[in-house]
């Protein structure tokens, strides 16, 4: 019992309800069948899951603007795709040379993350968004300009084919892998330096943190994710091709990360589902004429979530109505963390709530000395 | 090996005409506290800088137990053995009170944990987890701040706050400790728990300490040697009150 105590079930609930989800889809597929836009929808979801989590270590983590995260995608779509061609010939398309080209992908997207990141982080905040941004379109445009027989130069590169089910289901593997990665990394003492270093650069120098090799880590790890995102994406297009990989996506990526948390791995996931849905819904919705109205719906719901998430007039709604709250209700879970709730003005900043449950290595404090003020709260 | 921890010899920094502080000789002998004091802008928190290599001295130079460590960085002179806190307050904020000190123990050797140890959660990932948990709960024991470990520590009152730091400097395992204005900002009764606790690190860490501070009971009533400094350069050096009542330091603060 003490042992169950023990057991961190909010780190897991996120495998738990990617891997449920996943399991359930996979059974339909094989017995129902899914339809091939459903499939597609789901592995869109997957890639941005994928993106926005990565993109999560280092502007929630660590701390920085990156806006490059595309970039990185685009290298690892090139290469994967480059790779699983090569490999088409000799292997067919099986589990195995997609496994070859994710990993090719994701190593080639981490490489350039290192060779980016070694000069690009010296600099801070809005000098490194604009070197990153500057990155994602040098290397959109290096893949603009390759030959046919390279790269596919403007007309870009096709991929080949993998079987409908796979992809998707492989989708859920790396899904489930980035958050394992994300998640045991800052939950380790190279986490810990990484988020000192967040917030406070100069006391993580003098406390003896490597500042560069712990930025390094986060982007370089960010990166190769995006690459496999990169990959991922290659196959389920059927095609790659430069101009997706523009700036507007790095935005993109960042606007599922701000709308889900900074600093929330499960924000993340939930944003960049719904925010995928969203777009892929509006796009089948709204065609013909009225397209243009696509990116005026889009704009209109971000706004309002964003009003809806801090605006101070709605606040006694969102209490009222917190999922959180309701659920802590449900199960009596004795959380430190909810003692600091009522203690000023930060516990409003997003930031720094989710970022100390998702983080937190320690044990519970000593119960007897917090229940008083916890059971008045209760009440 | 040197007998002195700390040797400076001629150090100086100048930031284009200015010259900060200049032929600075300052010896500290082992379990000694030594004290930093001059009136505003003397160049104490300079000093401090160049200590840790935020600066890097002009001229001169200086060595920890005979090492010199000019031109090092800020990480590797805290390896070596040097931790500082700083005048203004600087903990990671929205990380608890038992993780600061947590980042501050990640350095040492004995808690060396690889990247994919602990991206693949191995034994010895939880092996240097728990034993990091319990050096900074003893850590914190003495700080008188294990009851407040899981909170935040920008919700800890101020003087708790400055107990933390020194705990986060302190668990890097330094030879050194520098303290930056311990007692600014702190009321009468929190000083006189200060000190006490500065000797207790002191006794049960054996350790070195150089502290800045501008009450000067708490310069009397805790350090051994002091180095008065004024504009940049050294006034006077010695024994505490002897150096504290010398004319020329009483004309430097008071004026005349």
């Amino acid at each position: 019992m003490s042992k169950l105590k023990g057991f961190k079930w909010k780190y897991y609930i996120n495998y738990a309800v990617v891997f449920v989800v996943g399991l359930i889809l996979t059974l339909m597929s094989f017995t129902v069948g899914l339809e091939q836009s459903t499939i597609y929808l789901l592995e869109k979801m997957l890639i941005a899951i994928i993106l926005a989590v990565s993109l999560n270590l280092v502007v929630g983590f660590l701390g920085e603007l990156s806006l490059g995260h595309a970039g990185f995608m685009c290298v690892g779509a090139y290469l994967g795709g480059k790779i699983s061609l090569i490999l088409a010939d000799k292997l067919g398309t099986g589990p195995l040379s997609l496994i070859i080209s994710l990993t090719v992908g994701g190593l080639c997207a981490a490489i350039c993350g290192v060779i980016i990141g070694l000069p690009a982080l010296r600099l801070k905040g809005d000098y490194l968004a604009i070197v990153t941004l500057g990155f994602g379109e040098i290397v959109k445009s290096i893949f603009q300009n390759t030959s046919k027989e390279s790269f596919g130069g403007a007309l870009g590169l096709d991929t080949p084919r993998y079987d409908k089910y796979t992809l998707f289901i492989f989708g859920f593997a790396l899904v489930l892998l980035t958050l394992a990665v994300v998640q045991n990394l800052m939950r380790s003492k190279h986490g810990r330096a990484i988020t000192s270093i967040r917030d406070n650069e100069i006391a993580a120098r003098a406390t003896g943190i490597n500042v560069t090799k712990y930025k390094l880590m986060a982007f370089t790890v960010s990166a190769f994710f995006a690459g496999i995102a990169g990959v991922l994406y290659s196959f389920s297009n059927f095609k790659v091709n430069s101009y997706t990989f523009g700036y507007n996506y790095s935005i993109e990526i960042l606007v599922m990360v701000v709308l889900g948390g900074i600093g929330s791995i499960n924000g993340s996931i939930i944003s960049a589902a719904l925010i995928t849905f969203l777009n892929t819904k509006l796009a089948t919705i709204l065609t013909g004429d009225k397209a243009v109205l696509q990116n005026l719906f889009y704009a209109v719901i971000l706004i309002i979530i964003v009003i809806y998430n801090n605006s101070p007039a709605l606040k006694g709604f969102r209490e009222k109505y917190d999922l959180k709250k309701m659920f802590s209700r449900v199960v009596k879970h004795n959380d430190p963390s909810v003692i600091r709730d009522d203690q000023g003005k930060w516990a409003r900043i997003p930031t720094k709530i989710p970022m100390d449950e998702i983080l937190s290595t320690d044990v519970q404090p000593n119960q007897s000395t917090l229940k008083p003020d916890k059971s008045k709260e209760d009440k | 090996m040197s007998q002195y921890v700390l040797e400076t010899n001629n150090l100086g920094i100048s930031f284009g005409g200015l010259k900060a502080a200049q032929d600075v000789n300052i010896k500290i002998k082992k379990n000694q506290i030594y004290g930093l004091v001059g009136p505003n802008g003397a160049g104490k928190t300079t000093i401090f800088n160049m200590l840790t290599g935020v600066y890097q001295p002009t001229t001169g130079t200086f060595y920890l137990c005979g090492e010199e460590l000019k031109g090092k960085s800020q990480e590797t002179i805290n390896h070596k053995g040097i931790a500082r806190t700083f005048q203004n307050i600087r903990l990671f904020n929205n990380m608890s009170v038992i993780r600061n000190v947590m980042v501050g123990l990640s350095n040492l050797p004995e808690y060396k944990c690889g990247f994919f140890t602990s991206i693949l959660r191995l034994p010895k990932h939880f092996k240097v987890e728990k034993q990091m948990r319990k050096k900074a709960k003893e850590i914190l024991e003495i700080f008188d701040l294990l009851e407040e470990r899981n909170n935040l520590s920008c919700n800890l009152p101020y003087g708790k706050q400055r107990k933390l730091e020194i705990a986060r400097a302190l668990a890097t395992n330094p030879k050194l400790l520098l303290l930056d204005e311990p007692a600014a900002g702190m009321n009468p009764n929190e000083t006189e728990d200060l000190m006490k606790t500065i000797r207790l690190i002191r006794d049960k860490f054996d350790m070195t300490i150089l502290l800045i501070e501008h009450d000067m009971k708490f310069v009397s009533g805790l350090c051994d040697e002091i180095t008065v400094l004024n504009f940049g350069t050294v006034l006077v050096q010695g024994e505490t009150n002897k150096a504290l009542n010398d004319p020329e330091v009483i004309r430097a603060y008071i004026g005349g």
